[in-house]
């Protein structure tokens, strides 16, 4: 098989593109995302193949588009809702939180909603409070969502095409930064689709398991080359999914490995660390020879300032410091 | 600072030219690299909140969206502190944690910066709210985007400062884009100020590009509301030069369009309308541009010789002192105790 190289910006666009052909159902729905091609650049060349009725730009009203596709996923349309950044959505929290995951509930299991709501969620780089926020863990929270975050190109593809197809609500929650960045992925006339609630291994190692998803996995992968010269081996595993959450691919991983550090891009407090941690001293408390690492945001609002944001986030120096810590090394 | 009545015109022409040099500036130490994230650019814009600011006292309020440099600057906000907060600096208006899209000034009764597109529409009601409930005769400027009256927030603040009759001015600055989306991809009226007319709200257009259409319209529009608290909304029709943000070539518009526009600036016409009349030489303007220039780059050194936010600092501003007195308070006193005798 021809592997290629192609960036996370195009592996969405792949997805989207194979998606929009495949099933007429499925339409596009956003801010700038039909003319202006995507505030990111994601749905070039949309507008072109698939018209301006399925490729459709918005006015500023997050919570009215949101709430359209979640209406139109009740009579069996399939809309991919785009917000510009997942930090707009809070405009659309209603529609998200209360309307998409509660309807199937709330009618005996009449209407289910499949909708995929995807855009850049995390900070970016000096976004400042309003712009940088990861919303993972609100979304998380709510039963009935799904949740996904890719850190690849080829989980990008893979989760965007089984998130439309999905019948459920599923975020998909991509990254500002990394739109840009280069993976390996299949030969374009394949067809590819990774289940949510599947964990990958990145990097297989067997003295220290380093749990993260999205941006912090490139943060994981850095630091388990350094722990190298150290004779620790660090195993990478993303979690791709948060929501349904591979809890046997933790498990088997900390079964290896005996210590475990979390390394996340949202807040301390209810953040996915937390709920991973608990259920892994739940299940296999045993299996642990260190209390659970864990490096994430500070419990702060974004500062604008670029020393301060970088002392708010997970960085090389935190995870570096977790990992010595349960390593007692 | 003298009130706004007061102010003379060659003054608020130095301050037009204060605004422009100073984001031209700006403009310049985005592209190396000393300021971060999102920035916006007002040029073109000037006689909007200039226009405005000269129809109001220092005391009223005034709020606006992302695109705010211009707004502070306006209400008297130093350009060392703007430009240190673009820098990121201790010393910002916002101490460097705000940014760009976040300027705050309590002193000059600037109330943000706002980011989030139509969410400080219904902060200005309560802005104007408070005026009233404390029988202040102040009113309140809420300056928002085209791009903001099809959210949801901008609705419900209209209704809410309709029904209250609260003393504020909605004005929406009509650039005729929001990004990349003209008006009329995002508006189902034909004309912006017809919004107000749904809420039974005063409204108006100006000639956004006219300091003394804005100005006068504005004037009129502040005794009125001083004399009766009510809700009025100004349509302000004017363009910004530049693109949405530094990082966007503004590919949607036409170089036709941007031409029409620069013909007409507002500095330009001001100087124009000024001379005419005998109040302004051109040895005068040429002189109070060099000042504008000068205090623009004087920022720049500024703002790069202030020092950065202090580190140990971080958590400062995530929540206020609680204001209650420390230990625990009589009642969960009392609710402790009821719970240690209980599981006795
Ligand atoms: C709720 C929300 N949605 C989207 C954005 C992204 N955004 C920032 S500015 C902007 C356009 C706003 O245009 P307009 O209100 O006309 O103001 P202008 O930029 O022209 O001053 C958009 C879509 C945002 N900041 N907030
Ligand atoms: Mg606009």
């Amino acid at each position: 098989m021809n592997m290629r190289e192609i960036t996370y910006r195009q592996a969405l666009n792949e997805a989207l593109t194979e998606e929009l052909a495949r099933d007429p159902n499925v339409f596009l729905m956003g801010e700038e995302v039909a003319e202006y091609k995507g505030a990111y650049k994601v749905s070039q060349g949309l507008l072109e193949r698939f018209g301006p009725k399925r490729i459709i730009d918005t006015p500023i009203s997050e919570n009215g588009f949101a709430g359209l596709g979640v209406g139109a996923a009740m009579v069996g349309l399939r809309p991919i809702i785009e917000f510009m950044t997942f930090s707009f959505s809070f405009v659309a929290f209603d529609q998200v939180v209360n309307n998409a995951p509660n309807m199937l509930t709330m009618s005996g299991g009449q209407f289910n909603i499949p909708i995929t709501f995807r855009g850049p969620n995390g900070p970016a780089h000096q976004l400042g409070a309003t712009h940088s926020h990861a919303t993972e863990c609100l979304y998380a929270n709510v039963p009935g969502l799904k949740v996904c975050t890719p850190a690849t190109p080829r989980d990008a593809k893979g989760l965007l095409k089984t998130a439309v197809r999905d019948n459920n609500p599923v975020l998909v929650l991509e990254s500002e930064l990394l739109y840009s960045s280069k993976g390996m992925i299949e030969p374009a006339e394949m067809e590819l689709l990774i289940p949510l609630g599947q964990a990958e291994i990145k990097r297989e190692g067997s003295d220290v398991t380093i749990v993260c998803y999205a941006q912090t996995v490139a943060l994981a992968l850095a630091v388990a080359e350094k722990f190298e010269d150290e004779d620790i081996s660090a195993e990478v595993l993303d979690l791709r999914s948060i929501k349904p959450l591979d809890e046997r691919a933790i498990y088997d991983s900390v079964a290896k490995t005996h210590r475990v550090v979390i390394v996340e891009q949202d807040r301390p407090f209810c953040g996915v660390g937390a709920e991973v941690c608990y259920r892994i001293q739940k299940n296999i408390f045993d299996e642990l020879d260190a209390p659970i690492g864990r490096v994430s945001q500070e419990d702060v609002p974004m500062p604008y300032n670029e020393r301060l944001e970088k002392a708010v986030l997970p960085n090389e120096e935190k995870l570096i410091a977790a990992v010595k810590k349960v390593c007692y090394a | 600072m003298q009130p706004a009545e007061q102010r003379d015109e060659v003054e608020m022409l130095w301050l037009m030219l204060l605004i422009r040099r100073f984001e031209e500036r700006a403009s310049q130490q985005y592209q190396a690299q000393k300021i971060g994230g999102f920035c916006h650019l007002y040029i073109g814009q000037e006689a909007v909140v200039t226009g405005a600011i000269a129809a109001i006292r220092f005391d009223d309020y005034i709020i606006t969206a992302y695109r705010d440099h211009a707004h502070a600057l306006a209400r008297g906000t130093s350009a060392n502190a703007c430009m240190a907060e673009l820098f990121g600096k201790d010393t910002g208006c916002s101490r460097g944690l705000g940014g760009s899209m976040h300027f705050f000034d309590k002193e000059h009764h600037m109330y943000g910066g706002h980011a989030i597109v139509g969410a400080h529409v219904p902060l200005a009601c309560g802005l104007a709210f408070a005026c009233k409930y404390r029988n202040e005769d102040r009113v309140t400027l809420c300056f928002f985007g085209d791009g903001a009256i099809n959210q949801g927030s901008f609705h419900e603040a209209l209704n809410l400062a309709a029904l209250f009759k609260l003393p504020v001015i909605f004005i929406c600055e009509n650039n005729l884009f929001a990004m990349g989306t003209s008006v009329e991809r995002s508006t189902s009226l034909k004309q912006i100020v017809d919004r107000a007319e749904g809420y039974d709200i005063p409204g108006c257009v100006v000639d956004g590009m006219n300091f003394r259409h804005v100005r006068d319209t504005l004037s009129e529009v502040v005794e009125s509301i001083r004399k009766d608290p009510h809700p009025a909304f100004v349509e302000a029709r004017t363009y910004r030069y530049r693109g949405h943000s530094m990082s966007d070539p503004a590919s949607y518009r036409t170089k036709d369009q941007l031409e029409k526009y620069r013909l007409d600036d507002p500095i330009t016409r001001l100087r124009a309308q000024l001379t005419r009349e005998g109040k302004l030489t051109n040895e005068k303007f040429d002189e109070l541009d060099k000042e504008a220039k000068q205090i623009a780059l004087e920022s720049v050194k500024f703002a790069e010789q202030s020092d950065e936010p202090p580190l140990e600092k971080l958590y400062d501003y995530t929540y206020a002192n609680s204001g209650v007195e420390a230990g625990v308070s009589p009642a969960t006193k009392d609710s402790a105790a009821d719970t240690a005798a209980a599981t006795k």
